[in-house]
């Protein structure tokens, strides 16, 4: 009866909280917007491209927030064996993929008019890419088994190794002196961001989050739907099987053929 | 506005960049939305099925 097993706590703080992220998420979107075309001023080196950072610097966040997340997902999958953990990784997966493409691409269009290129092989950039490929790895992996409950577990191993990653990224900038700045909003000794620019910076931020909680909720409801819809498949096929087994004769056996 | 969009001359960058945030994260929406309006319609079909299933 395990294969039924319907995760309804989950599935009832989920419907809870999914208009809650929704209302924040599209209140922020709005408001960061707001703030980060209209309400905030150029920089006084970069000009108007300084507002690609309220996109820039959110999608990077997102793009290592989400991947912690699932990381700490797959140790809770691996050991406890919670039915939700390994789907919760499948639903987020494809949501860190976009914020990590979202992050490479206006980065790159950042890069290009600030520092004269599209792309350079700098430290923080090349481990970002990784974490791209990382997540697009996973994506294929969980879909190359026939079997998913063996994919989920595939993946959630991949997930957990590939997290040495995430430190590489974050102190990139340190390790290694290249062209990417280093941070400059979450250090020691307060942010170096002036308030007309954090608060625009920080509202994204929420908002991407937001979005993020809203859409994984979402999904990992799917998974749910999905991982149930194939128990009730496989249930229906092996009733129909057993019925034409005891109700007919066995096929080839009693009855002579032609 | 005309000044608003050229966005000091570099526009192309500026703008180019929110279209790809408008792209990404509509079509996360769009894409989580469809698999679930599909998924919750053959769970409903497989458990009406079940249902009859079991009072005949």
């Amino acid at each position: 009866m395990h294969r039924f097993a319907n995760p309804a706590r989950f599935l009832r703080l989920s419907a809870a909280l999914r208009p809650w992220a929704l209302g924040v998420a599209l209140l922020t979107l709005l408001g960061g917007l707001w703030l980060a075309l209209f309400d905030s001023p150029p920089d006084y080196q970069q000009g108007e491209t300084v507002r690609i950072m309220y996109i820039h610097v959110p999608s990077a966040w997102m793009a290592m927030m989400v991947y912690a997340t699932m990381a700490v997902a797959s140790a809770v999958g691996l050991v406890w064996k919670h039915p939700v953990a390994e789907l919760y990784i499948k639903a987020a997966a494809p949501l860190g993929a976009g914020f990590t493409a979202l992050c490479l691409l206006t980065g790159s269009l950042w890069g290009q008019p600030m520092w004269g290129t599209w792309w350079v092989w700098d430290a923080r950039l090349t481990s970002v890419l990784i974490l791209f490929f990382i997540y697009l790895g996973y994506i294929v992996l969980v879909s190359a088994f026939d079997d998913p409950q063996r994919g989920l577990r595939a993946g959630a191993v991949l997930t957990l190794v590939g997290a040495v990653n995430l430190p590489i990224i974050k102190f990139s900038v340190d390790w290694w002196n290249t062209l990417h700045q280093p941070a400059s909003v979450m250090r020691l000794g307060g942010s170096a961001l002036d308030p007309a620019m954090l608060w625009p910076l920080l509202t994204m931020a929420v908002a991407f989050t937001a979005l993020f909680v809203w859409l994984v909720l979402l999904r990992t409801e799917t998974e749910i739907a999905e991982r149930r819809i194939r128990a009730l498949r496989l249930a229906t096929a092996m009733a129909a099987a057993n019925h034409k087994a005891g109700g007919d004769e066995a096929p080839g056996l009693g009855q002579p053929v032609g | 506005m005309m000044q608003f969009l050229a966005m000091g001359g570099y526009a192309a960058y500026v703008w180019t960049a929110y279209g790809a945030a408008v792209v990404v994260l509509a079509g996360l929406v769009v894409a989580t939305l469809a698999r679930r309006r599909s998924s919750r319609r053959s769970l409903a079909a497989l458990e009406q099925l079940r249902g009859r299933g079991r009072r005949a």
